[in-house]
């Protein structure tokens, strides 16, 4: 088999490889390399060492530092806030309710819209919700970020549904059963039955919710810009003003994106831990 | 246990009104935005709750304006033409790299699906900068032009998937197919192609998806004056100064989802059970 396909890989494998260099690979290698150069295009590159990175944290107004932790906690809170809200759907739209498959379906809507369209769709509908207190969602960072966490909760909540549902598929029913023989409480089988037994899906949810609230970007341009001042803006689309909103920080907006990209790959590793050790205990 | 039966359809009946309740919650941002559309301008902020009546009734007037100023209907054809384009050359290449990487194992392919692994929780901000610069470099800012940057920046999640799958998949028909004397590209379209098709659904619909909602790559890579989809249109009502036209926006974003509701009710078994395929894998 091997020896028959080896030499086909021009056909088989070029055309990937060959975007995938022009998508990923060389953008990827050159914008860690740039990380550590002075430049304002790709062609002007002066090697500086780290300075970039000092002039990432060490920002007169602190905008990095304030997006880092504005977009952890962001991140934190809404996979908390979006897992428990999508099991909790998932767990009573198992159960044989009339209409169940019709709320499947509305449920798992949003999640089909783009970013863009829904900032701006609920912008309208948080203006108006504040209009009467004087206030908008961008008076201050903080109604911009429950905003958002009320956004990413409508549109991915369906999405962990989905996948909360096939994961609770997979649990024989006897053992639900055997815990309420046994005299356990409804919320004793959860507990101690349903989810141990969901931990696979529980660890793929998380993931995508953290990673998702890490990479935010669209929702954030379209609900408030980062308004007022940068003060709500969350790491992706700090990285971007810096990038093309001052002249001369090209730099340090590509360290900024290097430490943001290290950030997301150690979630992802960690993730990947859990999931092996889980394999080996199951 | 007769009565107990009643008793427990009760509980469903009140439960499934709950739920019903909270599908009226979930469209109700639809059903704003609609009625919005058609409403003159300045009475979108001050009152977006309201239905239109006779004093704030603007007809279609939005949606012209709308049309007008962003070139919207072009918009949607260039986000057709990107997402059918990008996602064709996704499944035909991505399919036959996987298949190669999963059938010839060596150093070099091994090295070549670890990255394209990586590439998958890269964040776009890592590479955004240098991408767009080497896509300018490349004469890539069309609609066609945009494809291989697609292929390259997607191929990761789509390697993935179809390599997961055809790891389940057993050679021996492969092998007897090129014992007969086939040759690989034709042990490739006539035997492995059909086994492939649920993956391919679902591949297919995880990076339309993405793609058609896709904004800051597009917005950073084509040319602008003469090419803008859907989300790059609806940003783009913004402005350089702030001031947003709410009557166009409102009637731009009923245009944006009317087509994702539409393909979402024809093919919605589809669309779950492709994402569901896709996140448990992932």
């Amino acid at each position: 088999m091997e020896r028959f396909i080896g030499k086909y890989w021009p056909v088989f494998v070029l055309p990937t490889l060959a975007s995938f260099a022009i998508g990923f690979l060389a953008p990827f290698a050159m914008g860690l390399y740039l990380s550590f150069c002075d430049f304002t295009t790709i062609s002007d590159a002066v090697f500086t060492g780290l300075d970039n990175y000092v002039r990432a944290f060490s920002d007169a107004s602190g905008a990095f530092l304030h997006s880092l932790w504005y977009t952890a906690l962001f991140a934190l809170l809404s996979t908390v806030v979006i897992n428990v809200f999508g099991l909790g759907v998932a767990l009573l739209l198992n159960r044989r309710l009339p209409g169940r498959d019709l709320y499947r379906t509305v449920l798992f809507l949003p999640n089909l819209i783009g970013g863009i369209v829904l900032g701006w769709l609920w912008q309208v509908i948080f203006n108006g919700l504040l209009n009467p207190y004087g206030v908008t969602v961008v008076t201050g960072e903080w109604y911009g970020f429950w905003g958002l966490m009320l956004i990413m909760l409508w549109q991915q909540a369906g999405y962990m549904m989905i996948i909360y549902l096939s994961g609770i598929a997979t649990i024989p029913e006897e053992l639900g059963e055997a815990a309420g023989i046994d005299g356990a409480s409804p919320w004793q089988t959860f507990w101690h039955v349903t989810l141990p037994m969901l931990r696979p899906s529980v660890t793929i949810c998380t993931f995508l919710t953290l990673t998702n609230g890490f990479k935010l970007f669209d929702q954030n341009l379209a609900l408030t810009g980062g308004m007022p001042s940068g003060r709500s803006e969350l790491l992706a689309l700090n990285i971007y003003n810096t990038f093309y909103g001052r002249a001369g920080w090209e730099g340090a907006g590509q360290a900024k994106a290097v430490v943001f990209c290290a950030i997301v790959v150690g979630i992802a590793l960690l993730q990947l831990r859990l999931t092996r050790r889980g394999e080996v205990e199951a | 246990m007769k009565k107990n039966r009643t008793a427990h359809s009760t509980a469903d009946r009140l439960l499934s009104i709950a739920m019903g309740l909270l599908s009226l919650v979930y469209v109700y941002p639809f059903f704003m935005v609609l009625i919005n559309s058609f409403k003159k301008k300045i009475y979108i902020s001050r009152m977006p709750f309201a239905l239109p009546d006779e004093r704030t009734f603007a007809g279609i007037v939005n949606y012209q304006t709308g049309i007008q100023r962003t070139d919207f209907l072009m918009a949607i054809l260039w986000s057709t033409v990107i997402t059918v384009l990008s996602v064709g050359a996704i499944l035909l290449f991505t399919s036959m790299c996987a298949w190669y990487l999963n059938r010839v194992r060596n150093r070099a392919t091994r090295l070549l699906y670890r990255l394209f692994i990586l590439s998958m929780v890269v964040p776009f901000q890592m590479v955004m900068f240098t991408l767009s610069k080497i896509a300018n470099l490349l004469g890539l800012n069309t609609p066609v032009g945009i494809v291989p940057v697609y292929l390259g920046f997607g191929a990761g999640l789509a390697v993935f998937l179809f390599y997961g799958y055809m790891q389940s998949c057993p050679v021996a028909m492969e092998e007897s197919a090129m014992i007969d004397g086939a040759k690989p590209l034709r042990v490739f379209f006539s035997v492995v192609l059909p086994i492939l098709q649920p993956c391919f659904v679902s591949v297919g619909i995880l990076q339309a998806m993405w793609i058609w909602n896709d904004y800051l790559l597009p917005y950073l890579v084509l040319d602008l004056k003469r090419y803008k989809t859907i989300p790059i249109a609806v940003q783009y009502l913004k402005g350089g100064y702030g001031s947003v036209d709410m009557g166009a926006m409102m009637a731009m974003l009923v245009l944006a989802i009317l087509p994702i509701v539409a393909v979402y009710l024809l093919c919605q078994k589809y669309i779950v059970s492709g994402v569901m395929a896709g996140a448990v894998k992932g």
